[in-house]
């Protein structure tokens, strides 16, 4: 079956088996290993992407659902090729991963989140990434890069105050 | 895909078909024993994904305008089928006419799922321990049905005969779920729910729902049980209409309405343990609304 999918930006053409996931297809299909498989029945949340600016498993996806919406995987997130983005950024600054197999489907789950929420609780973070399991990290740091993440979000371009200035 | 590599998936082929409409969708249904419907796939997918389930057809009902949206008529708020439960957890409709729905969905699944996952899927696919086919049973909710015949209906409480097992007939589908509106000032609705971890299944889950007078008598109130049986049950505690909903004649209520419930056993929770738990829940549910309808302020019009 013929699908016509919008991946980071572009318009991706693939024939694929109604049965294949979005996931599969991602790897297989165009290279986008940045998606990773871990359990494939929706609860590991390693497969994270973004599925028209929400965070969704591709896993419990087929491609031919996908048909016509905008994804967004990791490989997605940076401005420019060598770049990282801020959350990207901040999950490296506070050692928010170790073996990083976590780490796509976190940083996709943390950016939904943070789309629609700059100062989110503690609460809303854990809530954010409570379909994601993590066997390395123990979360804390994880939580602590979303945190420095929303900060930095919160604080780019903010009008400075007088005391800042002087 | 590189040419000698054999594609290894794990759910059974089967054939996919995204009609235009719904009649189109419900003829597929028909006409096909072994087609199945998918809208946000985040039960059925994990399913094929396991070959518990092995369609020869998925009918894809996602993107059919019929079954969209939220809408407010006649004393009811309709949820189309396809309503992601993202959506309806955000929905201003819901949170201020059907409050125990706003209260349940967080507690569905997790945020990634919720984004796919639809209401009328989770009430067509009857998990005995699922939060929204709990709110539906407790409310009294009508499960709109469309036919090959047209439009149909039925109670919440006849919709779901068993564990996973519904009243829907081959050609027919969840097209809405209509909950009814308490049009009192003062509601307030409650949950409360056991499970091994947050938004897994519940071993027991309460929900209710209380509504006030302007000196905190009780003018009507509903409680239901999700995960102890074969599906949800709503229990009659009405003997506690026009009472203050004191501690203790609330508890006896709630003991004296779990007395006959019929308790799975399991390897997660004794029959004992589960009937035990309902009333406790039963009875922090009702405690929890009651707060949340008293804090409405008395004089108010919502």
């Amino acid at each position: 079956m013929k699908v016509d999918l919008r991946i980071n930006g572009q318009r991706r053409f693939a024939d694929v088996e109604p049965r294949k996931t979005l996931l599969d297809t991602l790897r297989e299909n165009f290279l986008l290993n940045g998606a990773h498989a871990g359990c494939e029945h929706g609860v590991c949340g390693a497969c994270t992407v973004l599925v028209d600016g929400e965070a969704v498993r591709s896993c419990l996806m087929f491609a031919v659902q996908a048909d016509g919406y905008d994804i967004t995987t990791i490989e997605g997130l940076a401005l420019a090729p060598g770049e990282l983005s801020l959350i990207q950024d901040a999950f490296c600054e506070t050692h928010g991963l170790q073996c990083g197999y976590c780490t796509p489907g976190m940083i996709l789950a943390a950016h939904a989140l943070l789309q629609h929420n700059l100062a989110p609780t503690r609460e809303d973070i854990v809530e954010a990434i409570s379909g994601n399991i993590c066997r390395c990290t123990g979360y804390g740091q994880i939580i602590e890069a979303v945190q420095f993440a929303a900060d930095r979000m919160r604080k780019a371009n903010a009008p400075r105050t007088v005391a800042e200035l002087e | 895909m590189a040419a000698g590599l054999t594609a290894i998936m794990k759910p059974a082929s089967f054939d996919y078909v995204r009609p235009d409409s719904l009649a189109e969708a419900c003829a597929l249904l028909a006409g096909d024993e072994d087609a199945r419907v998918i809208a946000g796939g985040q039960t059925l997918v994990p399913m094929l994904a396991m070959r518990l389930a092995r369609p020869a057809k998925l009918i894809d009902i996602l993107r059919l305008p019929e079954l969209a949206g939220i809408r407010e008529q006649a004393g009811a708020v309709i949820v189309g089928a396809t309503t992601r439960q993202a959506q309806a957890e955000r929905d201003p409709v819901i949170r201020a006419s059907v409050p125990m729905l706003a209260l349940v969905l967080p507690w569905v699944g997790h945020p990634p799922t919720r984004a796919r996952g639809t209401i009328g899927g989770s009430v067509a696919h009857a998990d005995p321990s699922a939060e929204i086919p709990l709110v539906t049973v407790t409310l009294g909710a009508e499960i709109m049905l469309a036919t090959a015949q047209g439009p149909a209906s039925l109670p919440a409480n006849d919709f779901f005969t068993g564990p996973m097992e519904t009243a829907l007939r081959q050609g027919e589908c969840v097209s809405a779920i209509k909950f009814p509106i308490w049009r009192h000032r003062r509601v307030g609705a409650g949950f409360a729910e056991i499970s091994a971890r947050r938004s897994d299944f519940a071993f027991v889950a309460a929900a209710a729902q209380v509504a006030l007078d302007d000196h905190g008598r009780c003018l009507d109130l509903a409680l239901g049980i999700g995960g102890v049986g074969d599906r949800p049950l709503r229990l009659d505690v009405g003997s506690l209409v026009g009472s203050m909903l004191e501690s203790s004649p609330l508890t006896d209520a709630v003991n004296a309405a779990a007395v006959d419930i019929d308790a799975n056993n399991d390897l997660h929770a004794s029959a004992a343990y589960r009937r035990r738990v309902a009333v406790v829940l039963g009875i922090r549910a009702l405690e929890q609304a009651y707060r949340n309808a008293s804090a409405k302020s008395a004089e108010v019009a919502r």
